[in-house]
């Protein structure tokens, strides 16, 4: 064997064994585990923070507001999708107050009239016609709408 | 306003139709388009040194050497621009211990690995070897260590070391060319193979990379000859120009011959992404590809080059021509790979709409960046030819 | 060429056909073609596996979808990068498409066409479509997007080295690259609320039960019910995703 050869093969011999070690020592550990992953990710994923905390949650404590809302049109509307998130409210009522909603936009986002909106889905509203000087707050009742405020 | 949004409030208002709203920030910019464009000088550089050696053209000799250091300054800068624009740049070998074998770039990174260490710095060295023992037995102090380093503890100068160093050096000459059609080719894949991007999907791309990164290392090879022989003040040596300016003219006209079938069955097919992409091309492409990849990159230099090989005109007109030339179709093919990334990314995949690219100056993606990596491969031949001088090379 | 060589030639050739068409219909036989299935291939086993489904007829385009989601999942709350978002496309009697989705959706929607001129007007949630043969999955260099054994497709953002070749690879625009991670991010089906035995937070807020998560495997599931009662479709079925994503009514303008 020519020497260029036998010293060519011991400079790489050392560059792939070093490549090796390399990659056994930074190779995470649960890399592989169930696929070409690491599978702690998806521990990491399942520990994530649940935000929304759903109706049952609000029942707790204002059952009264959910079974009125029962008996109104907004009966399958969770309340957080008004009032937001409420896992930070739940933990400390008093000082993590919830959104209350009450600008004529914000009941619009599904009310507001809109020809991509079916009739038979959701009641609509001009929001530029019907009684454009007030709040819809001002005489709905927003738990349960067809009920007006005195 | 968060900075890291200003420019994309920005690009909200130049939004035409409707994108997807994940689809007005450029995810590739252009430091990804640096990374193919200097892939491909490597790849062209090296097939035109590979040319020489195997086909024995004896005007493109004085080149030989010049091609394979300029690949070789030109590799260790390409995946650069790629790591420097990561969102987790220091996360980069990551591609190299968990590669995941569908994905076309992480599977680049041993292609990239192996024409680096195999084939390009195998072949100097085996060009080299001789000149190194010879070096380090004439130098003094640090260089005549650097030198002994070089050669691997092979110093052996026998007429039979200098015929091995010459078999096996032909050898990877001969590996090396596909390596090298690899390495671009497969450069053209990870762009071609994503069939979410109707401007890229296509079969042709790794062939048309290929071409136009041969078309554009040849170009660098007559660029960087002539910069060399300019500052070393050494007369032009017309019969290599006008050999490069041959090789240079037929590999154009593939190169063009190619982009333009892409393009002339993209029109005739007219597939649903048609009006959206001949709204690109006509629009938002005019200048970058109209102007700068096909007029300024392309058809001046056919037309000039196809005229030097009918009427030669004086040297001196010759000479500036191949100057002018050289960079023109190194502009036209980085707008080419330009017009690939960033065109690629300005229209949206719903094809009702265009978003815009703002290149900023500064900035991890931003002009500055680009220009650095593009300045830093001149900086490295500029070394390599101190450090490993072709024309002090021993004749043998 | 004599009489005899030129039949035994083409008698040998008969054979090679019969025994190539023979040998092809034996394997069919034993394995069915199943290219044209629409639907994705379920893997063996019997872990759930997840499926969407969103009716088109049933949406009103509140986008409360999009808000919960950037809510629970900590997606930039600027107009830009969404793992949920709605679009309302607008047809017009002349034919001209008009899709617009400001913001998302999240702020509200206005018809900016007048209602004489509308052929027809609708609402398409979008989000991640959790393909089975998913293209970000198969680009990812470094294994740091993987689809979870009950279907999930999941981004590692510790491990994503943020290249952004998912993002090019997703048909639907579905990822970005977060401006704050810096990594890729996407919808991840709300993993951590699923894994926990909740729905996730675009399901369980929206108003009009327009959206269903369910396990495909489950045939008394709300989920598969839903696909045997409607006409579904996937987005871009051209592209071959196996998307788990089913839209009833969908329109064909939809991309």
């Amino acid at each position: 064997m020519p020497q260029q050869i036998k010293k060519l093969l011991i400079v790489f011999t050392i560059i792939f064994g070093i490549f090796f070690i390399i990659k056994y020592a930074l190779k995470p550990k649960s890399f592989g585990e169930f696929g070409h992953y690491r599978g702690l990710a998806i521990i990491e994923n399942e520990n994530k923070q649940v935000k929304y905390v759903g109706t049952e949650a609000c029942n707790d404590c204002h059952d009264d507001i959910v079974s009125y809302k029962k008996e109104g049109p907004h009966v399958n509307l969770q309340c957080e999708v008004c009032h937001g998130p409420g896992y930070l409210h739940i933990q400390d009522p008093e000082t993590n107050k919830l959104i209350i909603p009450s600008k004529r936009e914000k009941c619009g986002i599904c009310h507001q009239k809109n020809a991509a909106r079916s009739e038979n889905n959701i009641t609509q509203v001009n929001l530029k016609e019907h009684n454009v000087e007030n709040k819809c707050i001002d005489c709905h009742k927003a738990h349960n709408p067809y009920e007006f405020k005195d | 306003m968060d900075p890291r949004y200003e420019s994309l409030y920005e690009a909200l208002k130049n939004v035409h139709g409707y994108i997807y709203p994940n689809e007005i920030s450029l995810t590739w910019s252009i430091l990804i388009v640096e990374y193919p464009y200097i892939t491909g000088l490597v790849a062209g550089a090296f097939i035109l040194a590979s040319l020489n050696r195997v086909f024995k053209i004896k005007a493109l000799e004085p080149t030989y050497i010049i091609s394979l250091l300029t690949a070789f300054a030109f590799l260790l800068v390409a995946t650069m621009p790629l790591i420097s624009h990561l969102g987790k740049p220091l996360r980069f070998w990551e591609i190299m211990i968990t590669p995941h074998s569908t994905s076309a770039m992480a599977i680049f990174g041993f292609v990239y690995l192996w024409y680096l260490m195999i084939v390009l710095l195998l072949e100097i060295w085996f060009d080299y070897r001789y000149d190194f023992v010879i070096w380090s037995r004439e130098k003094k102090g640090v260089m005549k260590y650097v030198y002994k380093i070089l050669t691997l503890g092979a110093m052996g100068t026998s007429e039979k070391d200098l015929k091995w160093d010459k078999k096996i050096g032909y050898f990877i000459t001969v590996v090396g060319i596909p390596s090298a059609f690899l390495l671009h080719g497969y450069v053209g894949f990870i762009f071609g193979s994503v069939k979410a991007n109707p401007w890229w999907s296509s079969v042709m791309m790794p062939v048309i990379f290929l071409f136009s990164a041969m078309v554009s290392g040849i170009a660098l090879v007559l660029f960087v000859y002539m910069g060399i022989n300019f500052i070393r003040k050494k007369v032009q040596n017309m019969p290599t120009l006008d050999s490069i300016g041959k090789y240079l003219f037929y590999i154009l006209i593939i190169d063009f011959t190619l982009e333009s079938l892409d393009q002339i069955h993209r029109i005739y097919e007219a597939n649903e992404s048609f009006e959206i992409l001949s709204m690109l091309v006509s629009g938002k492409l005019f200048f970058t590809l109209g102007i700068m990849q096909i007029t300024v990159g392309t058809l001046i230099p056919l037309l000039i080059l196809g005229f030097f090989q009918f009427f030669k005109p004086a040297d001196k007109i010759r000479r500036i021509a191949y100057f002018l030339i050289s960079i023109f179709v190194l502009t036209g093919v980085f707008f080419m790979r330009w017009n690939v990334v960033i065109g690629g990314q300005l229209f949206s995949k719903s094809l009702h709409g265009f978003t815009t690219y703002n290149l900023g100056f500064g900035g991890q993606e931003g002009f500055l960046m680009a220009l650095f990596w593009m300045i830093i491969p001149f900086g490295i031949l500029a070394f390599l030819l101190w450090l490993l001088p072709p024309w002090k090379k021993a004749v043998h | 060429m004599n009489l005899k060589t030129e039949k035994s030639s083409r008698r040998q050739f008969l054979n090679t056909v019969a025994l190539l068409t023979g040998g092809l219909l034996v394997s069919s036989v034993t394995k069915p073609f199943n290219g044209l299935l629409a639907a994705s291939n379920k893997p063996e086993g019997n872990e759930p596996w997840y499926g969407i489904g969103i009716d088109i007829e049933k949406c009103i385009g509140c986008a409360r979808c999009a808000n919960a989601c950037k809510e629970e999942n900590d997606v930039p709350r600027e107009p830009f990068y969404f793992r949920s978002w709605v679009e309302q496309y607008t047809i017009k009697n002349n034919g001209e498409i008009i899709v617009e989705s400001p913001n998302g959706g999240i702020d509200g929607f206005s018809q900016s066409v007048p209602d004489e001129d509308i052929f027809k007007s609708f609402f398409v949630p979008k989000m991640c479509n959790h393909c089975s043969k998913s293209p970000c999955v198969q680009v990812c260099p470094v294994g740091a997007t993987f689809e979870s054994k009950e279907g999930v497709v999941l981004v590692d953002s510790n491990y994503c080295i943020g290249c952004g070749y998912c993002v090019q690879a997703c048909p639907y625009g579905c990822r970005y690259i977060h401006p704050e991670k810096k990594t890729a991010d996407k919808c991840s089906l709300c993993y951590h609320r699923i894994s926990k035995g909740i729905a996730p937070a675009c399901m369980e807020i929206c108003p009009n039960d327009a959206r269903i998560f369910g396990n495909l495997r489950d045939k008394e599931g709300e989920l598969v019910k839903f696909l045997k009662e409607h006409t579904c479709h996937v987005l871009k079925p051209e592209m071959n995703t196996g998307s788990k994503l089913f839209y009833n009514a969908l329109n064909q303008e939809v991309k």
